[in-house]
């Protein structure tokens, strides 16, 4: 067992937890944040993205100890006071069904318009659709996801 | 998971240090090497975590002005920060996983593993990178040795990829479309003397290799009309389900003509 210190949704937490820990299940089993979730478990899908000092990665696939002196945001950490505009935008053209993915879209989300926008590059739709190759969805064959994105892009 | 000590060396000293131990592994972005753990397919009983050094992170230009990357560099960043010096190579980590596997996933940890389908390879071999560690200096032709093979010796870091930057240069991968991994990848590079290297991964058994014949037809004449008439043979590619050997070979002349083509 190791002490591990890191921020998550801007609250500084310690554990002490083994070096195989992963950080989705630091966040799901150690400190209660279900809302990351965790799909296919091989980092294939997406559902357990989270940030990491601004940037996404896949929290299954991440030993919690990596995560040390970093920054998390998870999807519960998102909203301040009302709902993010990602969020909104998702609610606003239903970009979601079973609403498994959704997590992890939303926090895919919103690296991607922050990269973009952060590079001066244009989100268009094609964009879109091929940054979204490591979040997978069974239900809404994406279409909403996309508008939802692209909605939240103009307003973020 | 099972269970193994996490060790995170606040230098590459103490990084070489702590691999000396033989039941020790080095650990970089994780990308592969976690899904490999929780596969059980390596059971290390002490990982050393390198993403976290400094020193072996980021990308700067050499007095022969080639473009070292440090081994602990992710490939997001290489997508972004040598699109302006070497594009060819930034256009190939823009295409490596996906977004999330980009932000962890680093160069020194894909060479070290040397999976044949891996893209890296194709752009190392085909500009005649060299392959540094902590310990010495690496050529590209000597680096991999076939199928996750490597001279790396045990406990041996990649510290670092100095890459000669090409005139122009360009990868194409035709991916299998689940796993992202090149069916077919072709890096090729017209050097500054004006010699033409043509890199191929995820074509054979053995790994990434050369397309001398290719290299020849291109010095030449740099034109996709140059390899008219030219194929590669099937012999040694590798046969699965996702394409037989002489679909891979097929595919090896057109991603070469397509990347010829792409050159910038």
């Amino acid at each position: 067992m190791t002490d591990l210190t890191l921020t998550v949704n801007g609250k500084r937490v310690t554990r002490d937890v083994p070096g195989e820990t992963l950080l989705s299940e630091l966040l799901r089993e150690t400190l209660r944040l279900t809302g990351t979730h965790v799909g296919c478990d091989t980092s294939q899908c997406g559902a357990c993205a989270v940030h990491m000092d601004g940037k996404v990665v896949k929290a299954c696939t991440m030993l919690a100890h990596q995560a040390a002196g970093t920054e998390i945001t998870t999807i519960e950490g998102l909203a301040n006071g009302e709902l993010h505009p990602m969020q909104k935008a998702f609610n606003d053209n239903h970009g979601l069904q079973c609403g498994f993915c959704t997590p992890g879209m939303i926090m895919a989300g919103v690296d991607m318009v922050q990269r973009y926008k952060a590079e001066g590059k244009t989100l268009d739709e094609a964009a879109i659709r091929h940054e979204l190759e490591g979040n997978l969805c069974r239900c809404t064959g994406y279409h909403n996801i996309v508008k939802s994105i692209q909605q939240a892009a103009t307003e973020m | 998971m099972y269970d193994f000590d996490f060790v995170t060396p606040a230098s590459l000293a103490e990084a070489a240090a702590a691999l000396e131990d033989p039941e020790a592994m080095a650990l970089g972005g994780g990308q592969t090497l976690i899904p490999t753990l929780r596969a059980r397919l390596a059971m290390p009983s002490k990982l050393v975590s390198l993403a976290g050094l400094a020193e072996i992170r980021g990308i700067c230009e050499d007095d022969d002005g080639r473009l070292c990357i440090g081994g602990a560099t992710t490939h997001g960043a290489i997508a972004r920060d040598a699109a302006e010096r070497f594009s060819g190579l930034a256009g190939l980590a823009q295409r490596i996983g996906d977004p999330a596997v980009r932000n962890r996933g680093t160069l020194g940890g894909s060479v070290a593993n040397n999976d044949p389908a891996a893209c890296y390879p194709a752009a190392i071999l085909a500009t005649g990178a060299t392959v540094v560690t902590h310990r010495r200096e690496i050529a590209a032709g000597d680096f991999f040795q076939g199928m996750f093979t490597t001279a790396l010796d045990e406990g041996e870091i990649v510290t670092e990829v100095r890459f000669p930057v090409p005139r122009r240069s360009a990868y194409q991968k035709f991916e299998q479309p689940a796993s992202r991994f090149a069916l077919v990848g072709v890096f090729v590079a017209e050097m500054a003397d004006g010699a033409v290297g043509v890199g191929v991964t995820g074509a054979a058994e053995e790994g990434g290799f050369r397309w001398e014949a290719a290299e020849a037809a291109l010095a030449a004449r740099f034109d996709p009309a140059a390899l008219e008439g030219l194929s590669h043979p099937a012999e040694g590619l590798i046969s699965d389900i996702h394409g037989d050997a002489a679909y891979r070979a097929h595919l090896i002349g057109v991603m070469t003509r397509r990347a010829v083509a792409a050159a910038a």
